[in-house]
């Protein structure tokens, strides 16, 4: 079993967002950085896969030289060994390009991503990365377990879940539920000092997007509060219908 | 210039979420000078395919193709465009829409921007407002290509009215054997429920409501307002309520016209999924909490005493 993990360097949840230059760049002063969440769903859930089924993780990250932490703690929680594509990825075509561009002719039996990355929120390199190598996706994929060469995978649709089957290779999108927040791997001791030695390839980056970020704003503050006595509901309820005009 | 709208279906029936997407391919079709064609894909009555004409669709072209995944969504749509000769494709904000959509880019080596909340503010350059950060921040996205593509964010644009007459077409063309081979199993539906992201109205509660126990006030609430009810992340991790209510950064993002907040501090990943809420009510019995400062309106006040008399008070609105 041979699969690859997407992993996105991205603020960790807590950052609070603001921007430099005119508004035109994401401020990463102070900011600090950590795998994106859905990311982690699928990097823990490829650890489970590789333990049972045997084989071998690699994680893939399209970015600078300072996303190398990041790309260390993916290592530490146990991938095997890790590529860093090297360009500023501008969008969500851009890296699905160099990704499928690498893992094309590498004979992947499943490619791991998130359903998003928790930044810029595409929600599309796994589906441009599974048409560009002519695979099936399945995003979000809650659930996938491996028989032979057969996934069977749990995905939501607007109204419930649908269970779908496929032939590797294919690309899953990860979120919670493909394992759970419990079965979260964590750096050990022993996995970051293990991951200082791992293999971590550099190659450069060629592909281009077609979709620019130009300008970035924030939601417009929110007027203060108005305070009602919980001995007075109806005054709420009347604020809601009257003022507010939502029931 | 043709805009070409997914009008998604279900079981032959659609949604306030497949209106809106319409409605906004309508919007877009004044702005860039056209008209806004729906693709319905299955079999959908007469009746119902007229009723996108309430939304500005001026053309409808229905293809075959029961339940279809969202691989042959990309490939029956590729046809749509071509066929058409469209410029701008527009999709709403659900599942097999966002599986669909970066397929689709690929085809036809379109530009893509997901998580749309308004009209273009400018059509040359084409530039379109997109949630990023989870919500807690905007982008302006400036899209390149020939084609273009719009993944709308659920309940942001609004189901707007625009009345014309829908003529009806069929579409020649179908899914690829390469789209089926995703097959497709079961089916496990949660039937009944108000969907988390088109309600107009969402009743979340969090940690305060001390156990799952104490949820039936939570939907009792919810029922009365005709709202969907959600939760925040602990709540969802340690088992009180399902993942798929969990809202957030890491869970669904809401937009509804209320959002109800009961028993939750307002941490920064969770205010994140629910900013775009038009207004918000919080009941909590700290007043420092966090979740205040984001809030219109605020109750401090045990949930376990207030929810009750709030369910009351609002029957007696309702009459
Ligand atoms: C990587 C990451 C991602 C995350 N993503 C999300 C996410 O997507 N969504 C999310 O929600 N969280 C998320 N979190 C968790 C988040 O940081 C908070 O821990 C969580 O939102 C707190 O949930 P809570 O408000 O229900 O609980 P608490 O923080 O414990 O708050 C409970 C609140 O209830 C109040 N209360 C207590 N008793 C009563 C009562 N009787 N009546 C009324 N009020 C009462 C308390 O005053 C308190 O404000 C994430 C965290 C991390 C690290
Ligand atoms: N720069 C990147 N390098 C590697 N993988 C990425 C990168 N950006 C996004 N991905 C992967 O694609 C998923 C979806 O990202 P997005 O389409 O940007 O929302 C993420 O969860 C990652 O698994």
């Amino acid at each position: 079993m041979k699969i690859l993990v997407c992993i996105s360097s991205v603020p960790d949840t807590t950052t609070k967002i603001t921007f430099a230059d005119g508004n035109t760049k994401f401020n990463t002063a102070g900011v600090q950085f950590v795998i994106n969440p859905y990311d982690e769903f699928g990097l823990s859930r490829a650890m489970q896969l590789k333990e049972t089924l045997g084989g071998n993780v690699t994680t893939v990250t399209v970015g600078r030289a300072d996303t190398e932490p990041v790309i260390r703690k993916a290592l530490a929680i146990g991938a095997d060994d890790a590529v860093r594509i090297d360009a500023d990825p501008m969008d969500s075509l851009q890296v699905a390009t160099e990704i499928a561009n690498y893992a094309k002719d590498k004979g992947f039996d499943l490619i791991i991503t998130g359903r998003e990355s928790i930044d810029y929120n595409g929600g599309a390199v796994p589906g441009m990365l599974a048409e560009l190598l002519g695979i099936n996706s399945v995003s979000p994929c809650v659930k996938i377990d491996i028989d032979g060469t057969t996934a069977t995978m749990q995905t939501l649709i607007d109204g419930g879940k649908e269970v779908v089957k496929s032939a590797l290779p294919l690309v899953a999108a990860a979120q919670k539920g493909m394992v759970e927040e419990s079965e979260l791997r964590i750096p050990n001791m022993r996995g970051i000092m293990a991951a200082r030695t791992k293999p971590l390839a550099v190659i450069p980056g060629s592909a281009a997007g077609n979709a620019k970020f130009k300008t970035f704003d924030l939601p417009a503050p929110k007027a203060a509060c108005k305070m009602v006595s919980a001995d007075n509901v109806e005054e709420l309820v009347h604020l809601l219908h009257t003022e507010a005009k939502v029931i | 210039m043709s805009v070409l709208v997914f009008a998604e279906n279900w079981d032959g029936n659609f949604k306030k979420s497949t209106y809106e997407s319409v409605a906004y391919a309508s919007g877009l079709a004044q702005a860039v000078g056209g008209t806004a064609t729906a693709v319905v894909i299955g079999n959908v009555s007469a009746d119902n395919l007229s009723t996108l004409g309430k939304y500005g669709a001026t053309k409808v072209i229905q293809y075959d193709g029961a339940d279809v995944n969202h691989q042959a969504v990309a490939s029956i749509l590729a046809q749509a465009v071509q066929a058409a000769g469209a410029k701008y494709v527009v999709f709403n904000g659900t599942w097999k829409s966002k599986g669909a959509a970066p397929r689709l880019a690929i085809k036809l080596s379109a530009s893509l921007a997901t998580e749309v909340v308004e009209l273009p503010s400018s059509t040359a350059p084409f530039t379109v407002k997109k949630k990023t950060f989870s919500g807690k921040a905007f982008a302006h996205v400036e899209l390149s290509s020939d084609v273009k593509i719009i993944v709308l964010s659920t309940n942001s644009y609004g189901v707007k009215e625009n009345a014309v007459t829908a003529a009806v077409e069929k579409g020649s063309g179908s899914a690829s054997e390469k789209d089926a081979s995703l097959q497709h199993v079961e089916y496990q539906k949660t039937t009944g429920k108000i969907n988390l992201t088109e309600a107009e109205i969402v009743v979340s509660a969090g940690r305060g409501m001390k156990g799952p126990e104490n949820w039936g006030m939570v939907e009792q609430l919810a029922e009365t307002l005709g709202a969907a009810t959600a939760c925040s992340k602990p709540v969802a991790d340690i088992g009180w309520r399902p993942h798929h209510e969990h809202v957030g950064q890491t869970g669904i993002a809401v937009a509804p016209n209320l959002y109800i907040a009961i028993g939750i501090s307002g941490a920064i990943q969770h205010l994140a999924g629910i900013s775009s809420s038009k207004k918000i009510v919080i009941i909590n019995t700290d007043p420092e909490a966090p979740f205040f400062k984001a809030a219109d309106y605020g109750i401090v006040g045990d949930a376990l005493q207030v929810i009750p008399k709030l369910t009351e008070a609002i029957k007696k609105l309702k009459g």
